[in-house]
């Protein structure tokens, strides 16, 4: 039978197998902490995995001391009893690729049981895919149960003429990769955590990522999403067409919802073709004013051949090298800039590039840098960019912010930052997806300090909101921004979303204390 | 005491790119693919331009055999800091049938001609594996060799080069002329920067052929197939004890 913990209830329905809970293998999504570091498997490979130095973060519902859980049912024995027989055998400890399971029609139809029994009984359930969001959007704060849609990783389909491909949302975004290279295509999106990210979780937070500046946001890859609202109702909408001007486009609604608004169990979505050469070049400059020239020079030259523009600055790399061990190739200087280009033509895009590069290191807008096809050499190279958010955990504890602002105050957030904390933090880094006017500061410090804490927040979301900046550029508002969202959306806007969201799921059990502020 | 190096790079396919099998099964697909300098050749020229740094070496030759590609990878060579290359052209069924037994002629001769003190190679390249060609170059001269450089120092007029066994490190002294393969841990290469890239393309290249050496590529080997490796099959959980001892006896390994 079920055996909880004393201190929580909350049980991991590994689809469509139940998990025992306090059992080894999901350890992770019995927890209900919600800490700021991020504690979750990421796709590098280091000697020691990511840390969180120091004690144990606090569990969310002590350190929030004032939230309330909400007036859901309590998990008990009947409810479990019904999940088993709903889901079949379901008494064995998960063990993966052994047992055959069931068609895709299935899993959609179980997804939908399951949430209609929840609603029912007033259970309140947090949907999870690979659990590598950044703002505690992806983990329990009480005791939710946690519906993972990891085993529903199946491609349905890849068309190659149209280029699109059709999956279900527990599929690893860097395995869909992989499969699209044999028809020539590539994902539309690329980040940090695509080695254990969902395609499903990426669609439900409208993940940005590293290629954002040359493919778009989500909301115009994905063609269609298949999801289930809290009342089990199946809303299909898993259309392959580009253009589907036939009524409201109720799909977007769950893209970037961070699974308030429902459950997204398949995605079709456009895929660009594989680029036939890839440039990469990291170069280094001295002042953040060059970093802009940079990108004005690049955006003039390369154009539509320019695939990722990426800076950080010389904090960042002295993480990795301390942290990390990585190497830098170039000398120390201020500001690193990662530029790649994609074409179809390695001919026609050197010439540009070298123009391109020729004029900056003309101009001294750039003091030096490298410049590499080499796929083993990309790899490294963008490791350097990638692994900053790895090796800043090991300073002990990382408060991770994500903003949008405008250029000109882009690195002046940074410097401000650095002189208002002082001797308190180890390190303040900046680095990101400065094509798209991305920032994200981390600060680190030996332990978690209230005080430190107390220094940077509410000071970073009103420096952006004077700046009609966006205080979640990407990672989305999860549990630990939802209060901030005044800072970026007007009161009208709120409204009009809690009025959404009491309509898509009048009971809230989706995600409940996520994304919009609380009501208490 | 001023030396001079013969360092050699291999042009072969990169190795974060997954290589494919032809479908006639008669070699590995390599057009379109992206190639660049074999890893442990990488080393050897890092190792060549320390040495020059260091005042040991004052001119570094850069080889390469193959297609017109490799001078691209000669190029880069330069840009890390040889001073010139030398591309000894061989195309088409001639490059496919190409083997270490040819290329250690090769080098052979142009040591001679180059008159060189040392030949810097990287130990095997990552494409055929074959750890051949420093050691038949060596023999070929009747000079001296030190293969799986981790380290090399000059001590008067003799190199001490340690090198990595399976035992685990060995020291030894090799009188000059000498032939060193590098392995893995000699150093980390430095990337060629682009004012350095700028540099190289000023640098000489020289263009022969195998017949200018007078060597024969007249292939000692045929390849019969290349094939893929048996993919490998899913294993199976146990409940018990007693149940993996069953399996065991029943596939006949206990």
């Amino acid at each position: 039978m079920m055996a909880f913990r004393k201190w929580q209830h909350s049980i991991h329905l590994s689809f469509p197998q139940l998990m025992r809970s306090g059992s080894q293998t999901q350890i992770r999504s019995v927890s209900p902490r919600c800490c700021i570091v991020p504690v979750h498997r990421m796709s590098f490979t280091t000697a020691s995995g990511p840390k969180c130095k120091g004690t144990q973060p606090e569990l969310t519902s002590k350190k929030h001391a004032k939230l309330k859980r909400g007036n859901f049912a309590r998990l008990s024995g009947k409810h479990v009893d019904h999940f088993q027989s709903l889901l079949g055998s379901a008494s064995q400890v998960l063990t993966e690729d052994l047992d055959g399971y069931n068609t895709d029609w299935m899993n959609i139809m179980r997804v939908s049981k399951i949430l209609r029994y929840c609603n029912d009984q007033k259970l309140a359930v947090v949907p999870q895919g690979g659990n590598t969001g950044l703002v505690g959007g992806s983990v329990p704060v009480f005791d939710e149960i946690i519906l993972s849609l990891q085993l529903m990783d199946k491609v349905i389909s890849i068309d190659q003429m149209a280029g699109v491909m059709v999956c279900q949302a527990g599929c690893i975004l860097e395995k869909l990769d992989e499969q699209l290279a044999d028809y020539n295509l590539m994902m539309p999106l690329d980040l940090g955590s695509k080695g254990s990210c969902h395609i499903g979780g990426n669609v439900s937070t409208n993940a940005g990522g590293i290629r954002l500046l040359r493919y778009g946001s989500l909301h115009g890859s994905v063609l269609g999403v298949e999801a289930v609202k809290a009342d089990g109702e199946i809303i299909d909408c898993l259309s392959s067409l580009r253009k589907d001007n036939t009524g409201y486009d109720v799909k977007q609604l769950f893209i970037g919802s961070e699974g308030t608004l429902g459950v997204v169990t398949a995605v079709s979505i456009l895929c660009p073709q594989r680029p036939k050469n890839v440039s990469l070049a990291l170069l280094a400059c001295s002042t953040f004013d060059d970093v802009l020239s940079s990108l004005k020079e690049a955006r003039n030259q390369l154009q539509e051949i320019l695939s990722a523009f990426e800076v950080f600055d010389n904090d960042s790399m002295m993480s990795n090298q301390t942290n990390l061990k990585l190497m830098n190739p170039l000398k120390e200087h201020n500001f690193y800039i990662v530029v790649e280009t994609s074409g179809s033509n390695q001919s026609h895009d050197e010439e540009k590039l070298n123009a391109f590069l020729e004029t900056v290191m003309g101009s001294e807008i750039i003091n030096d840098g490298i410049i590499t096809t080499e796929p083993s050499k990309i790899r490294i190279l963008w490791g350097l960019r990638e692994k900053i958010t790895e090796g800043l955990l090991h300073d002990g504890y990382c408060y991770k912010y994500d903003v949008s602002l405008p250029l000109a105050h882009y690195y002046r957030l940074v410097e401000d930052m650095r002189v208002r904390l002082g001797d308190r933090a180890t390190r303040v880094v900046g680095y990101g997806h400065v094509g798209d006017g991305n920032l994200h500061l981390n600060v680190t410090a030996p332990a978690y300090s209230a005080e430190l804490h107390s220094l940077i927040e509410p000071f970073i979301y009103e420096y952006v909101a004077k700046l009609r900046g966006s205080i979640s550029a990407e990672h989305g508002l999860g549990f630990i921004k939802s209060k901030y969202i005044h800072h970026s959306k007007s009161p009208q806007a709120v409204v009009l979303m809690k009025q959404l969201k009491k309509l898509m799921d009048p009971n809230g059990i989706l995600n409940p204390y996520k994304t919009l502020p609380h009501t208490d | 005491m001023s030396l001079r190096v013969l360092v050699g790079v291999k042009r072969v396919i990169d190795y974060a790119v997954k290589v494919r099998v032809k479908p006639d099964k008669t070699g590995v697909v390599t057009d379109g693919v992206k190639h660049s300098m074999n890893p442990f050749d990488e080393i050897a020229i890092e190792e060549a331009v320390r040495m020059k740094e260091k005042n040991i070496v004052k001119e570094i030759i850069a080889v390469s055999c193959g297609p017109q590609q490799c001078q691209e990878t000669i190029r880069t060579a330069l840009a890390m800091g040889a001073d010139r290359g030398i591309h000894v052209e061989v195309a088409g069924k001639e490059y496919e049938a190409m083997q270490p037994f040819h290329v250690s002629k090769i080098l052979a001769k142009l040591a001679q001609e180059e008159k060189v003190d040392i030949v810097l190679v990287g130990k095997q390249a990552i494409d055929d594996d074959c750890n051949q060609t420093g050691q038949m170059t060596a023999a070929l001269l009747d000079w001296s060799q030190a293969c799986f450089a981790s380290k090399v120092e000059k001590t008067d007029g003799e190199l001490t080069v340690t090198r990595e066994i399976d035992g685990g490190l060995e020291v030894i002294k090799v009188k000059l002329p000498a032939v060193i393969t590098s392995d893995l841990r000699l150093n980390e290469p430095r990337y060629a920067t682009l004012p350095n890239i700028m540099k190289a393309k000023k640098k000489p290249m020289a263009k022969k052929t195998a017949a200018d050496l007078g060597v024969d590529l007249t292939p000692r080997h045929e390849v019969l197939s290349v094939e893929d490796p048996p993919v490998r099959e899913a294993g199976i959980k146990v409940e018990t004890v007693e149940d993996l001892v069953g399996k065991l006896k029943q596939s006949g390994v206990i």
